[in-house]
């Protein structure tokens, strides 16, 4: 009974990170509609930054503008001109997936490195050990902050309104090329605090991002396009879903059923958990 | 059709590719042409990378020596990219493209089995320089790492000798841990040692909060770990995080050597057992001058392990096969290798003519806080291959399930 109790913060613990790492996705993704397969890697960009400064706190922002930059140079140099270019994004952004893989290989090696986990880290709370709790903590913080930027902030405003109607939007005197910019920018950065989060609980390589991006893009379409609530929702349903599968069955198993439930889900609510509104996506 | 253009131009480059390789194919008679085949991406790079290295190494020692025959031996390396698939086709490439004399290659069991109807049909030699499960012997692959019966029975051995009754099993989902756990059952079976439970999670997987949590209800003396690869970071933090030390329950890895104890943050490992045939600290004089040769090459901070010195010995001792045989005929070669004895580092080594696996020495040891690995226990003497367990009765039926 105590290991079916356990599961719960462990299915939470879970949704947190599949939240840290889907929410930079919600805007690239989510806002913008770009299926970007770098994603994983920006993620894993985040994880050497802190490798390189072996230090959680300041790896944070560091992380966040690397990562950012990273993105922002990808937007501008590449992406931009295949934007309503679906399937010419997923295989350009693929590519650079592959790039960056290899030049991460180039210059720290094939080999894992090692991102010693703060002190003040080590320990926990029943099943938690603190680390899992500083990731939940630090998605809350996440989502929270994206939530007050989307709501509460002219240029988050004006995010959104580029994504419910991007012409009306150019009209009435809104920049979407910068809009653009920044949404990538800030998508990229949050996967690169993910990275951050990431070295706490696994390997820190050139192939980390993709042990994550397929997981992220599950949360985010389940969830619904450009959806934060669908999003944080969703994380935690698969979280949970995830954890239950697991104790129940085993690891190759519980892949199975979480992605046989998010397909069965699809087939039922194919726009994912909430939809967006808007005339453009009509 | 807006799909067309990146198809068109994926196979454009796919094709550029082909030709950049052919260009290289054309050999000169005095070189004689190996083929190196690891994953060199992908989530086995992280060990397979450092056992090509050290068959590079092999290889500019044996040319630095005058070569084999009197010619130079010349590596074409290929990128196994951690696909089972692209094993057997890279392979194939060697064999019939490149007509290599040899290939060294291959980690996991998975890649192997997908390279030996490769290496049977063309009746080409495939060294393959990794511990595995056991239960097979290819008249076309040499294995110069550790079967069963000298790598996993000892450390059960060991297991037992320390008291460790109650065992729970945790291996990656494929061929290589799914067989070493029933031989560890029958073991376990046969010696009164309780498996509490066996759990397996996909190569790459890295969240083991569940299972973590399934093995501390079970409350196991000790866990006999046979994941490979990346998983083995994400199980040792997870571990380390939930409170799990080495004294309270020792964690026994056979796929964690030198090279991975970087990755995984040696504060997460050391005190835990591992089983393996050679550590960096083996003090052999042949050790010595490798652990010495592979830093001047690849870098002071570089470690040895296990698999990097059974890659670096099937290089030698192929040569030293070819040498006796006087050429690099495959049959002339394989009839040649049986008997050959050399002081590795590793101790002595010699290929066994019933099986074409090596007689080795088993050695237990513990992670030690500076990254590399104390012995504790060894089996005196190298033991002689049993990759069937023909000579043990409990194993009896194992070999045909």
């Amino acid at each position: 009974m105590t290991a079916f109790l356990n599961q719960l913060p462990i299915g939470l613990s879970i949704g947190a990170v599949l939240m840290l790492i889907a929410l930079g996705l919600t805007f690239t993704f989510g806002q913008m509609g770009v299926i970007n397969m770098a994603h994983g890697e920006f993620i894993m960009a985040g994880a050497y930054t802190a490798f390189l400064l072996q230090d959680m706190v300041l790896a944070l922002p560091a992380a966040f503008l690397v990562a950012g930059v990273m993105g922002l140079i990808l937007e501008r140099s590449a992406i931009r001109h295949f934007y309503g270019r679906p399937l010419d994004t997923l295989l350009l952004t693929w590519g650079v997936s592959l790039v960056l893989q290899q030049l991460a290989r180039d210059l720290f090696g094939a080999p894992n490195v090692q991102v010693p986990a703060p002190a003040w880290l080590s320990g926990g709370v029943g099943i938690l050990p603190y680390n899992r709790l500083f990731i939940m903590g630090l998605a809350v913080a996440g989502v929270v902050a994206v939530w007050l930027y989307l709501t509460r902030t002219g240029l988050g405003r004006r995010t959104q309104a580029v994504v419910q109607n991007r012409q009306l939007a150019a009209t009435s005197g809104i920049d979407t090329g910068r809009v653009d910019m920044l949404t990538f920018f800030i998508g990229s950065g949050l996967a690169g605090v993910a990275g951050v989060a990431l070295t706490l609980i696994g390997p820190v390589g050139p192939a980390l991002g993709t042990y994550y991006i397929v997981d992220a893009f599950l949360v985010v379409v389940a969830g619904g396009l450009g959806q934060l609530r669908g999003a944080v929702l969703a994380a935690l349903g698969l979280g949970l879903l995830n954890s239950y599968a697991e104790f129940w069955s085993d690891a190759s198993l519980a892949k199975v059923i979480v992605l046989a439930a998010v397909i069965a889900f699809l087939q039922v609510r194919p726009q994912g958990l909430f939809v967006l509104r808007s005339r453009v996506l009509t | 059709m807006r799909i067309s253009r990146p198809i068109l131009s994926a196979l454009l480059v796919m094709a550029l590719a082909a030709c950049g390789s052919d260009a290289e194919t054309a050999a000169s008679s005095n070189e004689i042409k190996v083929g190196l085949l690891h994953s060199l991406s992908g989530t086995m790079a992280i060990s397979e990378v450092t056992v090509r290295d050290a068959e590079l190494l092999a290889i500019e020692e044996i040319n630095n020596a005058g070569g084999v025959l009197g010619k130079k031996m010349v590596p074409v390396v290929e990128d196994g990219a951690s696909d089972w698939p692209t094993f057997a086709e890279k392979a194939t490439k060697l064999v019939r493209q490149d007509k290599v004399a040899a290939v060294f290659g291959g980690w996991t069991s998975a890649s192997r089995k997908a390279m030996l109807p490769v290496f049977e049909r063309y009746k080409a030699l495939l060294w393959y320089p990794v511990q595995y499960e056991g239960l097979e012997s290819s008249p076309y692959i040499f294995y110069t790492g550790a079967t069963t019966n000298q790598q996993i029975i000892p450390g059960l051995d060991y297991l037992k000798e320390q008291g460790k009754k109650r065992i729970f099993l945790v291996g990656s989902d494929y061929v290589f841990p799914r067989t070493a756990n029933k031989i560890i059952k029958a073991y376990a079976a046969a010696n009164g040692m309780e498996i509490l439970g066996e759990e397996y999670t996909p190569l790459g997987h890295t969240e083991y909060s569940t299972l973590v949590n399934k093995v501390m209800q079970a409350k196991p003396d000790a866990v006999f770990n046979t994941l490979n690869g990346d998983s083995n970071v994400a199980f040792f933090k997870s571990l380390k995080s939930s409170g799990v030390t080495a004294e309270s329950m020792p964690v026994l890895s056979v796929s964690i050597a030198e090279e991975e104890v970087t990755g995984i943050g040696v504060e997460n490992i050391a005190g835990h057992p591992v089983a393996w045939n050679y550590y960096q600290t083996t003090e052999t004089p042949a050790n010595e001058a490798f652990v010495k040769a592979f830093k001047a090459k690849y870098g002071q901070n570089k470690v040895t392990s296990d698999p990097m010195q059974a890659g670096y010995n099937a290089v030698h001792l192929w040569a030293e096969a070819v040498k006796k045989a006087g050429t690099t005929e495959v049959e002339a070669v394989k009839k040649a290798a049986p008997g050959i004895s050399l002081d590795r580092p590793e101790g002595k080594v010699t290929i066994d003519g019933d099986n074409q696996h090596m007689h080795k020495t088993a050695r237990i040891g513990i992670i030690q806080p500076d990254g590399l690995i104390k012995q504790v226990w060894d089996s005196g003497e190298p033991i002689k291959p049993d990759p069937y367990l023909e000579g043990y009765p409990w194993a009896a039926g194992l070999a045909g399930q």
